[in-house]
């Protein structure tokens, strides 16, 4: 936190953290994205963002026009669901996800039409405080895969805070859907940025990108020239660059606090695609409906950046895509941090960045060996961890030692796990010796 | 952690989706492809050596290796658990380990250090990994304590930049031995053990190892530029006491094995400091001529307090390990750095 003054340059040289080369694999970069059909299902699960999950607000057999509110939840840190669709409500039942989460769905049967809401209309934002209400109606929420409340993230003290970052390093190898935005709507993104910035009164903002995307970085610097609140800073292209707390210390020299948050060290962090939404919303009144996916994979005969309604299943788009029958590992999100699905009837939500599909050539992981104590993971930690300790910690299910390695600081980008030449499940321990150590540290506030 | 192959056979026929938590893709680099660069980094050295030492050299270097995986594979069908030498690291040791000896050893004493390093140092604390010394070092100190004379008995090299005279002689940093000249020192014409008398091949190496990377520059140099800086404070030629004895092939392959040395960078060039502050006491002091055996020895028993005392520092806990420090001081305790 002393770090906040000096010399940029100086700044620069002393903390960056510079992370891993892995093969970016990002071929569809260049591919404009497609537009997918109105599938013939449509699945919203009732959380799709962290927070409390939103409550059914449509029955049975009713009809729903895009646009319109389905879930709502009346709590602190929530965001609604909107109907993507126009069409009639099928059923709401239970859905399950691979990691052994279940939640509940609405399911609504399109009738093709796609007739608006009547309701829907721009905004009406004169301060602060109304665009934050605005957006608690807008459904937005990190669309870097975080999937954090964007009203949320904003409704916060804002006095204090000198940087609004903008996150377009899109740093995990095949996706490329934060480039695509950048590429074909630069001009919501910095509508949404001006917008943020004229209200909050926050004197500037950096959009940041990985420097293996010089298109995206010419486009937005020349377009951002005419507001000098607005700069584009360049990211090194290596892995994780996009992490929040790597980003932040990357760019700002500053690092946050253990158990803090980046608005503890004056900075706020949004996704490029984030504050495209935003943009968007405050020019149409559409909530969030849909998102781009990166499609690709082996498995994949036509990879495409492809928009897609929220809630359009995983095997619908695998079909409209043309995988391979009988893929042998289905991931949601990036191979670095995704989520190996056992299902291919769950839906895509709207914090996922990509589809990958691959068949019998896919990414295999070689079988793990003894620890050779190289140290490449203690090397290569962005939060400069010691991930081998802390996975022997949670071996032995030590959580004085958890606390002292302090595992809860792990971001969990998996770049330990990637390096280590003996593939020690590092990143995995990591994460369930963090849970260990929350739940301790809930039981110690408890008893207090 | 969820294996893959066990998932596959248990995943019914309709649905053959393997579940796995992230990260799916891994690097390239395992123990194998470790340990096959840092053979690949000492093959300039055996070359060297064969050419200068003959087939004496050859045959020290195949005893030794040829040993070192037998005992590696016995143990494994003792203990009755998958054989590990596919990994390579028993080659390494064996080659470093006749990198230590002079091609004139008895062959059985060859085998003997092999036992040594691979079963009493590596296998008996748990193998790979999990030693605590460096297999290869404790079978030379070994060797050099059981067989005194054979262990100092050296050939003379094939080329010889200068006459040689006596078969039997020590190292060039002994007292009595003949002063030789930088080149031949770094060429390695001149007597000693297999793998210490090159330096430009050890080099040659070691910027191999660098560009792959296999280890990190902070052994090496710590180590190397404490030698030079003490010697020049010493009034002894710092270019001289490098290029001698066992120096750089102890700082580039021995130092830096991965087992025995600490975890940070910065736990790592406290390592090689250290090193080069024992080598030279020794050299300069000491009754031995030689210190960089030893020097590692005493170093890798202090690696788990080294380890202890230069901890990173994790991005948002810098205040936490102030704190730390802080209150280390004051119980008066272990004031480190």
């Amino acid at each position: 936190m002393g770090r906040i003054g000096g010399g940029a340059l100086a700044r620069r040289r002393s903390v960056e953290l510079r992370g891993i080369h892995i093969p970016h694999n990002k071929e569809t970069a260049e591919f404009e994205t497609v537009s997918m059909p109105v599938p013939k299902l449509i699945v919203l699960p009732m959380q799709q963002h962290v927070g409390a999950p939103c409550m059914p607000q449509v029955k049975r057999k009713q009809h729903v026009d895009v646009g319109q509110l389905v879930g709502h939840a009346d709590a602190r840190l929530t965001a609604d669901i909107f109907s993507p669709v126009s069409g009639t409500v099928k059923e709401i039942r239970a859905i399950h996800y691979s990691n052994g989460v279940s939640d509940e769905a609405v399911v609504i049967e399109p009738d093709g039409e796609q007739t608006v809401h009547p309701a829907i209309e721009p905004p009406e934002v004169t301060d602060f405080a109304s665009l934050v209400e605005a957006l608690k109606h807008s459904g937005i929420v990190g669309l870097g895969g975080a999937g954090f409340p964007a009203w949320a993230k904003m409704n916060t003290d804002l006095s204090s805070i000198d940087t609004w970052l903008v996150n377009g390093a899109e740093c995990e190898p095949y996706l490329s859907t934060d480039y695509r935005e950048m590429i074909e709507h630069p001009d919501t993104i910095l509508e949404g940025i001006k917008a943020c910035l004229d209200l909050s009164g926050v004197p500037k903002s950096l959009i940041c990108i990985e420097n293996n995307k010089p298109k995206a970085i010419e486009l937005l610097r020349e377009m951002a020239a005419d507001d000098p609140r607005i700069d584009v800073y360049e990211l090194p292209a290596r892995y994780p660059q996009g992490a929040s707390r790597v980003i932040l210390r990357n760019v700002t020299g500053r690092s946050v606090p253990r158990g803090g948050h980046l608005t503890d060290v004056g900075a706020l962090l949004f996704n490029v695609t984030t504050m495209s939404e935003i943009g968007r919303f405050l020019r149409t009144g559409m909530p969030l409906t849909k998102r781009r996916l990166t499609i690709m994979g082996d498995a994949i005969a036509n990879p495409m950046n492809l928009e897609v309604y929220v809630g359009t299943q995983i095997s619908e788009i695998l079909e409209f895509c043309g995988c391979a029958p009988g893929p042998r590992k289905v991931i949601v999100g990036g191979p670095m941090m995704g989520t190996t699905q056992v299902e291919l009837n769950v839906p895509i939500v709207r914090q996922n960045c990509g589809l990958l599909a691959f068949g019998v050539n896919g990414p295999v992981v070689p079988r793990q060996t003894a620890c050779i104590k190289c140290s490449r993971c203690i090397d290569h930690c962005p939060i400069r961890l010691s991930p081998i300790d802390i996975h022997k910690a949670y071996l032995a299910r030590d959580v004085a030692a958890l606390d002292r390695l302090m595992a809860d600081l792990c971001v969990e980008c998996g770049t330990c796990s990637y390096v280590c030449p003996s593939k020690q499940p590092l990143v995995q321990s990591t994460r369930l010796g963090r849970a260990m150590l929350r739940a301790e540290q809930r039981k110690a506030k408890g008893r207090r | 952690m969820a294996e893959q192959q066990p998932l596959e056979q248990e995943a019914p026929a309709t649905n053959p989706l393997v579940l796995r938590p992230a990260p799916q893709i891994s690097s390239a680099v395992t123990t194998h492809i470790i340990m096959r660069d840092v053979l690949v980094a000492l093959a300039p050295a055996t070359v060297m050596s064969v050419v200068l030492f003959g087939i004496n050299a050859l045959l020290v270097i195949a005893t030794s290796v040829g040993s070192c995986v037998l005992f590696e594979y016995l143990w494994c069908r003792l203990r009755k658990t998958e054989s590990t030498i596919s990994d390579l690291s028993a080659a390494v040791t064996g080659l470093l380990l006749a990198f230590n000896v002079p091609s004139t050893l008895p062959l059985y004493m060859v085998v003997i250090g092999a036992f040594v390093a691979i079963i009493m140092t590596k296998e008996l604390f748990g193998g790979l990994g999990r030693n605590f010394a460096n297999p290869a070092i404790v079978g030379r100190i070994f060797l050099a304590v059981a067989f005194p004379v054979a262990m100092t008995t050296f050939a003379p090299p094939s080329i010889a930049l200068s006459p040689v005279d006596v078969v039997s002689s020590a190292t060039p940093l002994a007292p009595t031995a003949e002063p030789l000249s930088l080149l031949e020192l770094l060429l390695g014409t001149h007597m000693g053990v297999l793998g210490e008398t090159s330096a430009l091949a050890l080099l040659l190496g070691f910027v191999f190892l660098l560009v792959r990377p296999v280890v990190t520059w902070h052994i090496p140099v710590g180590y190397m530029g404490t030698v030079a800086l003490l010697s020049l404070l010493a009034g002894k030629s710092p270019l001289e006491q490098l290029l001698s004895g066992g120096l750089v092939l102890g700082a580039i392959y021995m130092a830096t094995d991965y087992s025995t040395c600490p975890a940070t960078k910065r736990g790592k060039l406290v390592f090689g400091i250290g090193c080069g502050i024992i080598t030279c006491l020794i050299r300069f002091f000491g009754n031995l001529n030689e210190g960089v055996a030893f020097s590692i020895l005493f170093m890798n028993l202090l690696v788990p307090y080294i380890d202890q005392l230069t901890p990173n520092i994790p991005v948002g806990g810098e205040e936490i390990m102030a704190e730390r420090r802080r209150a280390r001081r004051a119980k008066g305790g272990e004031g480190h750095e």
